[in-house]
């Protein structure tokens, strides 16, 4: 077994195009090693965290590129306008500071867990993958990246190099609330990222609702948000507008941490709460844990 | 791929506490385990190996993060700093020592590592912070034990300056810290896993995947062959002695490996041994095993149907055993009360979450076998290994490691026979650490409970007639269920009088994990169900919650359920007394808060619950004695041989407290043993909230005896004083005006050394219960009261506790920062236990699955110490490790039902059961509406 720690992008994607080699990838380590709860290691790795570029948050001509490798940590400390707070948020119910600390933006969305925090507030923000290999480069929005249940659309010899975000107007405001059955290093039961746009005349001109830990992969409610545009950017209008039935797309599973049927009303408390912490002209948007 | 200029040949090289190292690490190994085996790092503790305790935090270039995520060959060139490291020279951590061991900050210590080198981190980035910063910095370590309070204070505290290192000093009453608190908190303290010599062999254990099978195996010693560093696979057809172990006297069913059939998933089947390097690869699958698995019963109700597996030969229909207690006529009490109530309640199992999974190792020496193991029964586990080894007492050493938690569970064997075993057959040191996933599928649970009662009053509130009837899943094998099933009968009535009453329970035989001891056996279920009616009375009768139990509180003089009289001691009417004015004050403020909030339509409505409890110490109605031993060497020390294991609850430091108060010294003066079986006599096992009561009792007397004799050397008065000089070689005694000093050299010293010695057993006096559970079970109760405050989301079913206000009464707080210590801590448990804490066989084996409070649930607690002392008790004091959860979960749930009017009946109150329960609730108020 190897251990190879890639200083420089060619070396990782030259090691990723040896279908042999048969590489995993590695950053911060914190879904690699739980996965293989207490047995040893027997895949080489390819440690990316020394690849110049890949760590880091910059503004570019299109918007923002978020570095595979950056850590939820840089999330929140980044300098970001205020469409990226719903990310922020997220980035601090990410497990732990000692999680945050190591874990990755890019290995959050290639673990593709059903609960995986960081995907709801990208799916709002409209991010895509950007991943590279020996063959070239592709971009791929991220609601056609995961695929499933622990599946992505990332080929054995690409490699996540970046997520982007699109520009947003200035007026963008965001929000996220998780549920869970305690404060910290909790699993989500259910969790909403949403943002709005609003126009000069207060009224909303762009709504962005994503759903996490109700479906295989995260969704964003389209029907939801284009019924929201028009309506008045305030939480009063918000929350009024949004129905059961506009949870139709999800399909919460019973587990451990919650039944489909709470999952469901759960969403929808949510799904209005994360709406009216978006506008943020009040509300209810307080949660009793994390 | 020879461009990759940093590719590992296995040589890694960073900075480790300032000090550059080189180590040879394997590709991928996790840096937890490169810090501990490769650099001598045993202060990075491992817990759980998957990022969900942080007791494995390290420093990498400032950040804090888990060593067991953290690929060891990431840090090539990096900048480690470890707790020790930082113990040991870290400004900021010196300001952290010290105000840890003010406030008992740690208590086992296993999570203190983490905690430390999480609060170094913040305290770098935020040199004051607040209590939130300290909270988010340090949410990613679990703690088991303190409750987190203490935590949060010290970090606080160490972030508006230094605060002068706190002394181990003082007598009886003396808020001293920890006499054994300076190893825990610059983590140096060796616990299980830390003391095994580098070239022991390492034991792994094959278990049961399945609930109920029968197995055979194949070519076994053709599996040790073929696999190289291998050295031999165990079965039950290695064990020389008998293989089966337990802790009650008539119920030792549990094998050390199953025989043919496996009866839970997680039990042990077989032990495999061999090198570090051999064990550490080897897949168990793919040892020879055949499995066919059985139908399998995992529910009390599945275990007693018609037709259900029988799990054990002696016991018809799964019944391991009863319990009854009843006096006068329950049936025709309730039958004839004016007001009557009734319920169901459910509680599941609850796992002890230590922070450290068993380990330890075990070594010949000689003809004689060393176990060195985290227990909390020395003696208990010596006994039991004889047994199955078939090897005189006499022969087999138990040497207790630090322990990183135990509240019940590390009472019964875990690894120690398969060290014991292993050695005996290799001749070799071996060593063995549980997985987190098999310390949860294999050691003992809290037993799930399923209680039906009644409870009958006058209009005006006097308890007339209480019916319990509660059958408790003792999982696959006895262990602590017969005591379950009798400690619960005799306190289901809550510390109230109650003239007729019957309790029956029934401890019922599963193919689950075993049930055993876990702080309280039995008694926080029962409560649940019987202070859960209290307050469905009170509201029945239209009377205050606490003014019905202060109704009903039993006094001085009064019968409790087992006809048992205390004329004096009993404490649980000061206990409701001292809640009163934060009663009346926080039920106020909640109701004034709810009226703003749906005056709003806010869906957040807070609530006040109190419960009350009280627990009895010690064995019930079986001898339990302590015995403890002295001397003076002499060069002057005073060497206390403390057999009472110091789990964390601090009974090194309370023992020491109560035999230097009785000797007429201060706890600086004395050195301690600790319960090594060569050295030091049996102190009983550390349960039944009995070490403080017992072991201090024959402390005190060892100590009056030493004093006596000390004394005679200058017949000296009784009041005389004794100044100690450790290395002196002398003694001072002032008598009157007169000071005599002895010099010690001139005197024989016994085999220990010891120029004076002294040992004095104690045993509460207690009586047999009788077939109707009427008799005396324990020599002394303590009593406890608590109000809870929560908020609820009513659109989510989430409860926040926002504060807890607890009346302990200890009858004499020995060490009022440790009593602390144990409110703190046992609340945590309790609010753990009602509102997220289920552990289900096959599904919640690991922290992240299965919910412990962290640091962000646990809300501020006042600890009113209630003093009614108790005859029996050393200097009156009374136990209490036990007593602290037993009204929590109880009066979480009773603020529940005040903010939401919904009454809970199951354990763990998760948000979707609260929600649920708030519907129900909801509903049935429409309902009476529409008939109104």
């Amino acid at each position: 077994m190897d251990y190879l720690l890639a200083t420089s992008l060619n070396q990782a994607l030259d090691a990723l195009a040896d279908p042999a080699a048969g590489l995993r990838v590695v950053a911060g380590g914190t879904d690699v090693y739980p996965a293989l709860r207490d047995g040893a290691l027997t895949d080489p790795l390819l440690d990316v965290t020394r690849v110049p570029g890949l760590r880091g948050i910059a503004e570019t001509g299109a918007g923002w590129r978020i570095g595979a490798a950056t850590t939820w940590t840089d999330v929140v400390r980044a300098p970001l306008p205020p469409c990226f707070d719903g990310l922020k948020a997220a980035a601090r119910e990410v497990g732990s500071i000692q999680i945050q600390n190591a874990g990755t933006v890019a290995g959050n969305l290639c673990n593709a867990s059903p609960a995986a925090d960081g995907v709801p507030p990208l799916l709002a923000l409209e991010a895509s993958v950007e991943l590279q290999s020996r063959r070239g480069s592709r971009l791929v929005p991220l609601g056609g990246f995961v695929t499933g249940v622990r599946q992505t659309a990332r080929a054995p010899d690409e490699l996540v190099v970046a997520v982007h975000v699109p520009r947003r107007p200035a007026a963008t405001r965001s929000a996220f609330l998780k549920l869970g059955s305690r404060k910290y290093l909790v699993i989500s039961i259910c969790m909403v990222a949403a943002e709005i746009t609003p126009d000069a005349a207060g009224r909303v001109a762009r709504a962005r609702v994503a759903v996490g830990a109700c479906s295989p992969v995260a969704l964003r409610l389209e029907a939801l948000e284009a019924r929201l545009a028009g309506l008045p950017a305030t939480a009063a209008a918000l929350t009024e507008a949004v129905t059961a039935a506009d949870l139709a797309p999800l399909a919460p599973i019973d587990d451990i941490r919650g039944g489909a049927g709470y999952r469901r009303d759960a969403a929808l408390e949510l799904v209005r709460r994360t709406l009216a912490a978006a506008a943020g002209t009040g509300g209810i948007s307080e949660m009793g844990h994390g | 791929m020879d461009d990759f200029a940093d590719r590992p040949t296995g040589a890694l090289s960073f900075t480790l506490n300032g000090r550059a190292v080189e180590v040879a690490s394997l590709p991928g190994e996790r840096l937890s385990e490169t810090m501990r085996e490769r650099c001598g790092a045993r202060d990075v503790k491992i817990g759980c190996n998957a990022g969900d305790c942080g007791a494995c935090t390290v420093l990498v270039d400032g950040a804090a993060v888990c060593a067991c995520l953290t690929p060891a060959h990431q840090v090539a060139g990096a900048r480690v700093e470890t707790a020790a490291g930082l113990a040991a020279g870290d400004p900021v951590a010196e300001r952290l020592k010290a105000s840890f061991a003010r406030r008992g900050a740690a208590q086992c210590g296993i999570c203190t590592p983490g905690m430390m080198a999480s609060a170094v981190a913040l305290l770098r980035a935020v040199p004051a912070p607040t209590e939130a910063e300290v909270q988010d910095a340090l949410g990613g370590v679990l703690c088991r034990c303190t409750g987190y309070r203490a935590i949060v204070e010290a970090v606080v505290a160490a972030g508006r300056g230094a605060e002068p290192a706190p002394e181990i000093a003082g007598r009886v009453g003396a808020a001293s810290a920890r006499i054994d608190g300076a190893r825990k908190i610059d983590g140096t303290e060796l616990f299980g896993d830390d003391v095994a010599p580098a070239d022991a062999l390492v034991v792994r254990v094959l278990r049961s995947p399945h609930p109920h099978a029968r197995f055979s195996f194949g070519d076994l010693d053709g599996f040790v062959a073929a696999t190289p560093g291998l050295d031999c696979i165990l079965t039950a057809a290695d064990i020389p002695g008998t293989n089966r172990f337990g802790v009650i006297p008539g119920f030792h069913d549990q094998p050390v490996f199953a025989e043919g059939t496996a009866r839970h998933r997680g039990e042990a089947v077989a032990a495999l041994v061999g090198s570090a390097e051999a064990m550490r690869g080897l897949d168990l699958a793919a040892v020879p095993v055949t499995w066919e698995p059985l139908p399998a019963s995992l529910t009390i109700d599945e275990a007693l149907a018609e037709g259900a597996p029988q799990l054990h030969e002696a016991a018809a229909g799964n019944v391991m055993c009863r319990g009854l207690v009843q006096k006068g006529d329950a049936e025709a009490a309730l039958a004839a009360a004016e007001v009557t109530v009734e319920g169901r309640f459910v509680t599941s199992f609850v796992e002890h979450g230590y922070i450290e999974p068993e380990a330890g190792f075990a070594q010949m020496v000689g003809d004689r076998l060393e176990v060195h193991a985290c227990t909390q029964a020395p003696v208990m586990d010596q006994e039991a290994l004889a047994i199955i080894l078939g090897l005189p007492k006499a022969r087999i050493r138990i040497v207790p490691t630090a322990v990183g938690g135990g509240f019940g569970s590390k009472l019964d064997l875990s690894v120690q026979p398969f060290l014991a075993l292993a050695a005996m057959r290799t001749g070799r040191p071996v060593r063995i650490t549980y997985t987190r996933q098999e310390s949860m599928q294999s050691t003992t649970k809290r037993h799930p409970g399923e209680i039906v009662l009644k409870i009958g009053a006058t209009r005006d509130g006097r308890l007339t007639g209480f019916d319990f009837d509660g059958a408790f899943n003792t999982g696959a094998y006895a262990s602590w269920g017969p005591t379950v099933a009798n400690r619960v009968p005799v306190h289901a009535s809550g510390p109230y009088h109650v003239a007729d009453y019957r309790a029956r329970s029934a401890a019922v035989y599963t193919n689950c994990p075993p049930a055993g001891a876990f702080r309280g056996f039995g008694v926080p279920q029962s409560a649940i169900a019987q202070e859960s009616l209290m307050d469905e009375l009170a509201g029945r009768l239209g009377i205050d919650p606490l003014a019905l139990r202060m109704q009903n509180a039993l006094g001085n003089g009064q019968p409790t359920a087992t006809g048992q009289v205390f004329e004096q001691g009993v404490g649980i009417g000061a206990c409701f007394a001292a809640l009163q004015p934060g009663w009346a004050r926080e039920r106020a403020a909640a109701e004034a808060f709810n009226a703003r909030a749906a005056a709003q339509g806010q869906p957040l409505r807070r609530g006040v619950g109190v419960a009350g409890g009280w627990y009895g110490c010690g064995n019930t109605s079986l001898p339990n004695p302590s015995t403890i031993k002295c001397g003076l060497r002499a060069d002057g020390t005073v060497v206390l041989h403390q057999g009472a294991v110091d789990i964390g609850q601090g009974s090194n430091t309370v023992i020491a407290q109560i035999f230097a108060t009785a000797l007429g010294v201060g706890i600086e003066a004395l050195a301690l043993l600790g319960g090594d079986t060569d050295i030091t006599p049996d102190a009983g096992k550390t349960s039944a909230s009995r070490q403080t009561f017992v072991s201090g009792n024959a402390a005190r007397l060892s100590a009056l005896a030493l004093r006596e004799r000390i004394l005679r050397l200058s017949n000296a008065a009784e009041d005389a004083a004794i100044r100690l000089d450790p290395g002196s070689g002398q003694i001072r005694i002032e008598d009157g005006g007169q000071v005599h000093t002895v010099a010690l050299g001139d005197m024989a010293a016994d085999a220990d050394g010891y120029v004076l010695a002294a040992t004095e057993s104690w045993d509460p006096p207690i009586s047999p219960l009788d077939a109707n559970g009427q008799g005396i079970p324990y020599a002394q109760f303590g009593y406890a009261a608590q109000i809870a405050v929560v908020e609820v989301d009513t659109r989510l079913g989430t409860v926040r506790p926002l504060r807890f206000i607890a009346a302990h009464d200890v009858g004499r707080a020995i060490n009022p920062m440790l009593v602390r210590g144990q409110v703190e801590g046992g609340i945590a448990q309790g609010l753990g236990m009602a509102l997220m804490e289920e552990f289900i066989p096959g599904r919640s084996e690991n922290l992240h699955d299965y919910l412990i409070p962290t640091i962000g649930d646990m809300p501020e607690v006042e600890t009113l110490i209630v003093e009614e002392p108790d005859a029996h008790g050393p200097f009156g004091a009374k136990g209490l490790g036990e007593h602290v959860l037993i009204p929590t979960s109880p009066a979480l749930f009773n603020a529940v039902r005040h903010a939401t009017g919904a009454r809970l009946t199951r354990a763990p109150a998760t948000p979707e059961r609260v929600l649920a329960a708030i519907r129900e609730a909801e509903s049935r108020e429409a309902e009476t509406d529409r008939n109104v």
